[in-house]
């Protein structure tokens, strides 16, 4: 009784983390990537403060296209 | 191409973007896959925003022409072309290079519709006088050759 608790708990405990790693991934993965005229390009990574300032502006914008 | 059909093209064609809007340098929609008119102007403004945003981040002499920025919630992607913009909303995960190049196909055919119109009558009118004088012009050097037939019988 008591082992199979200690797996399900495991598994959750395994589960949660897990979960809590994809979210980081993809919020570390939040960058804006800008192309100019004369084919130079600009990435702004989250963190960065470009990114901090167009990041807001693109949730918006998907908010508006999704909002009904 | 009208606008809103180059935006119907363009969804059916990609699978990827959720909405797209067409619109000025001014913020005037030309078109949108948005059905209510209002959402359609907020989603202009808001891309419209974004992109001067972009546009202060690097103050060098290239002028920005498409951008790209990716969030948990989805991806936001501008291509404009001299006053003509096109705003696109993906999922997660797009893949850029498709869309940058469906998005540019969309733009390309919204512009020449309302620029190449006059430009082609004027080749055209161009075309016929040209050879309407070519025509006159071999009618001319032929004509002699006719008449010396006779002459020289």
């Amino acid at each position: 009784m008591r082992r199979s608790i200690a797996a399900a708990l495991g598994v959750a405990g395994g589960m949660l983390a897990g979960a809590a790693f994809i979210r980081r991934q993809g919020a570390s993965r939040e960058r804006a990537d800008l192309y100019f005229e004369d084919g130079s390009m600009l990435s702004l990574t989250n963190g960065s403060p470009g990114a901090e300032r167009l990041l807001p502006l693109a949730r918006e914008v998907i908010r508006n296209a999704r909002s009904r | 191409m009208d606008a809103q059909q180059a935006l119907a093209d363009l969804t059916e064609i990609s699978s990827q973007i959720e909405a797209a809007v067409v619109f000025d340098d001014q913020g005037k929609v030309a078109g949108s896959t948005l059905s209510e008119g209002g959402r359609a102007d907020e989603l202009a403004k808001a891309a419209a925003a974004l992109l001067a945003a972009a546009e202060g981040v690097r103050t060098g002499e290239s002028v920005l022409t498409q951008l790209e920025v990716s969030t948990g919630e989805g991806s936001v992607f501008v291509v404009r072309d001299g006053k003509t913009s096109i705003a696109a909303t993906t999922g997660g995960n797009p893949t850029a290079g498709l869309v940058f190049y469906d998005l540019k196909s969309a733009l390309r055919s919204v512009k020449p519709a309302a620029k190449t119109a006059p430009a082609k009558k004027k080749t055209t009118t161009a075309a016929k006088k040209s050879t309407a004088a070519s025509a006159k012009k071999k009618t001319a050097a032929r004509k002699p050759t006719t008449r010396k037939k006779p002459d020289a019988s």
